[in-house]
């Protein structure tokens, strides 16, 4: 776990950084940040308690905790990652432990557009392919530069493709994963809009 | 892509433009927000120096963190004291109608809006909480949403989101006695998978949905996310509209007949389009409970726990996680495994009817003296019309204790928690790992029926042997 918290701002297209892989299917998001961790009126120390309860339950051996995996920020899930309560405390939790990018089978959507609206790229890749690099992840270290423009990935002896929704590379490249800015633009059309909403009328 | 379906129609109407990335900006009709969510969002609309758009749109209440036991100020927990006060504040500072513990019309969020009529037809309704999918038993297209967007909302009143494509649920026939709608969804959610509604919003539709009354079709929507679907909703029709009219902010006099007409045009075409159509019988449903820690590994009253070699390739990880975590042996019975703790409460069945269907069955009966039982009401509304019809005192004479309302035991963020491995039935929404508060504690998912009947006995139990 990095000790300081800078959030990711602007343009992101490349992101270089240690893998760290966690297996399971259908990971939710209980489990990334307990409930009980959720009572705070801002994220600052969600970091340290990211996976607590399955962490207290591995004694030292999950690999939030393995020596190896401390300085790590691209995360190796498997399907349907982040599944369940819609707590943005998760993504916050992951990213302040040092999270910056992850690649996995599956997402839950909530939880994918809480990533993309911090700043995590989440990619996936069919599930074989997770499964080798998780496997060659757990016997070495590996060190692996993404190039969100290109959609790809490659380490001193891997080089492999990720997908990623075009828009949702489009906008870690513009910069506009931060939507409120955007959102903001259109304010004289939202108005309008708003005014022609049936059921305003109505109450 | 599909066409012309409920869902079509309401996102056509609230899409305000095509963004640069690809998604469409989409505008939010009613914004609901609670105290966990919420403090985040208004904190960065301080940082950024917005202010709330449309303070009318938004509505507040508290249901996360408030004790069930004793709901006097300031409370106990320092903590859920400091959040309580954080939302009072922002709500005071921006103008936000907020219904407080006292109001009479506190509760939790998914009980308390559709109650005051705020939930309604063809809007877009979003909060910072995944079961935002209830209000779409009412035709709305309703989804969770993170503190980002929670603040996009506040400020701009609208999000980006890509649009979802559409599943119709055809549920053919009807559920058998002693079935109910907590079932038919665990069914669905089985037979469907857990991620399988990613990317789409799910139409539940069909004679058993028809039949379904409003509060069964909530508990219904409720659960879409469960199955992966953001958005669950059902198409409008005279229940709905019965169940809205006279409501405190259900359109009223010369409004109520612009508002049917309007009302009745959402639903789906005859000739709608959708990206995919399942069909399910559901007059072969049993009681479902489920087993292990996703609301997918669920199985009828009368079968064993599944063998590995029984489940798809996909399912099995998950499977040996669960067989370890839950203790339980794979081919053993469901029935009759010993429960601790039972919980009747949450968004997904803590209402009114769902009172009335459990105090049927613990009246003159008593709870298990192994058994810590507790009910809690989804809402302040929902109390007090239980306390009318005397089912307080079933409970209560039953050996039940009857709390205040909140999400209470479904997330356990007050006191209300699982101590060590103990087995719950629960009337709630999520089995997950650690989901009631001891990182060990087990829960089975069931209908509060189910709940009253495993209350009795002491161990999960066909409820159809307590009913005439």
């Amino acid at each position: 776990m990095k000790s300081e918290f800078t959030p990711p701002i602007g343009k992101i297209s490349q992101i270089t950084g240690k893998c760290i892989s966690l297996i399971g299917n259908d990971i939710d998001t209980d489990r990334i940040i307990p409930a009980r961790f959720l009572k705070c009126v801002n994220f600052d120390l969600l970091g340290k308690s990211v996976f607590e309860d399955d962490r207290k339950t591995l004694k030292g051996r999950h690999p939030f905790d393995l020596e190896e995996n401390q300085d790590s920020s691209i995360l190796i899930v498997n399907s349907n990652f982040g599944c369940g309560s819609s707590r943005e405390h998760a993504p916050q939790a992951l990213i302040r432990w040092g999270i910056r990018a992850i690649i996995g089978e599956s997402f839950a959507e909530i939880f994918y557009s809480n990533c993309i609206a911090i700043g995590i790229p989440c990619f996936t890749l069919p599930k074989k392919s997770i499964q080798n690099i998780q496997k060659y992840n757990i016997s070495k270290s590996l060190l692996l530069e993404i190039d969100l423009k290109n959609s790809s990935a490659k380490s001193i002896d891997l080089n492999f493709n990720l997908e990623i929704k075009e828009s949702t590379k489009n906008m870690f490249l513009s910069g506009e994963w931060d939507a409120t800015g955007t959102l903001l633009e259109k304010s004289s059309l939202v108005e309008r809009k708003f005014k022609e909403l049936p059921y305003l009328k109505f109450s | 892509m599909s066409q012309d379906t409920l869902f079509d129609k309401v996102w056509d109407l609230h899409k305000v433009s095509s963004l640069p990335g690809g998604s469409d900006q989409i505008l939010i009709g009613l914004h609901l927000i609670h105290e966990v969510t919420s403090p985040q969002a208004f904190g960065a609309l301080k940082d950024k120096n917005l202010k709330v758009k449309f303070p009318d749109r938004t509505v507040a209440t508290v249901d996360h963190i408030v004790p069930t036991d004793n709901q006097s100020r300031p409370f106990k927990d320092n903590l859920a004291e400091q959040m309580i006060e954080t939302l009072e504040k922002n709500c005071l500072e921006h103008k936000i109608r907020f219904f407080n513990i006292g109001s009479g019309n506190q509760g939790i969020v998914h009980v308390v809006a559709p109650e005051l009529g705020l939930t309604q037809p063809g809007m877009t309704i979003a909060c910072g909480d995944s079961h935002t999918s209830t209000h779409g038993a009412f035709g709305s297209i309703a989804f969770g949403i993170g503190t980002s967007q929670v603040r996009d909302v506040l400020a701009t009143q609208t999000i980006a989101m890509n649009k979802l494509k559409v599943r119709q649920i055809w549920c053919e026939n009807q559920l058998s006695n002693g079935v109910y709608a907590k079932d038919l969804v665990l069914h669905i959610i089985n037979k469907l998978g857990v991620k399988a509604g990613v990317g789409f919003a799910y139409e539940f539709s069909g004679p058993a949905i028809n039949a379904l009354s409003m509060e069964e079709r909530m508990t219904i929507c409720n659960m879409s996310i469960e199955g992966g679907a953001r958005c669950g909703y059902i198409n409008p029709d005279e229940k709905t509209f019965s169940y809205i009219k006279n409501k405190l902010y259900a359109p009223k006099n010369e409004h109520w007949e612009k508002a049917l007409t309007w009302w009745k045009s959402l639903k789906s075409d005859e000739d709608s389009i959708y990206d995919d159509v399942i069909k399910i019988d559901t007059s072969k449903i049993e009681p479902t409970v489920t087993w292990g820690i996703t609301p997918g590994q669920s199985i009828g009253i009368n079968q064993q726990i599944p063998l590995l070699d029984e489940l798809s390739p996909n399912d099995k990880l998950v499977a040996e996680e669960a067989y370890e975590y839950m203790s339980f042996i794979p081919g053993q019975s469901i029935k009759d495994i010993p429960v601790e703790v039972c919980f009747i409460g949450s968004c997904t069945n803590g209402r009114i009817s769902d009172l009335r269907i459990a105090a049927k069955i613990l009246k003159d009966k008593k709870v298990s003296k192994n058994v810590k039982a507790f009910v809690v009401p989804g809402s302040e509304k929902v109390a007090n019309e239980a306390k009318q019809e005397g089912l307080d005192q079933i409970f209560k004479d039953a050996g039940f204790q009857w709390r205040e309302p909140g999400c209470s035991m479904c997330l356990a963020m007050n006191s209300d928690k699982l101590i060590g491995n103990q087995v719950s039935a629960s009337s709630s929404n999520r089995n997950f790992k650690g989901r009631q508060g001891s990182p060990t504690g087990r829960t089975l998912l069931m209908s509060p029926a189910m709940v009253a009947a495993a209350a009795i006995t002491g161990k999960v139990s066909d409820v159809r042997e307590f009913i005439s």
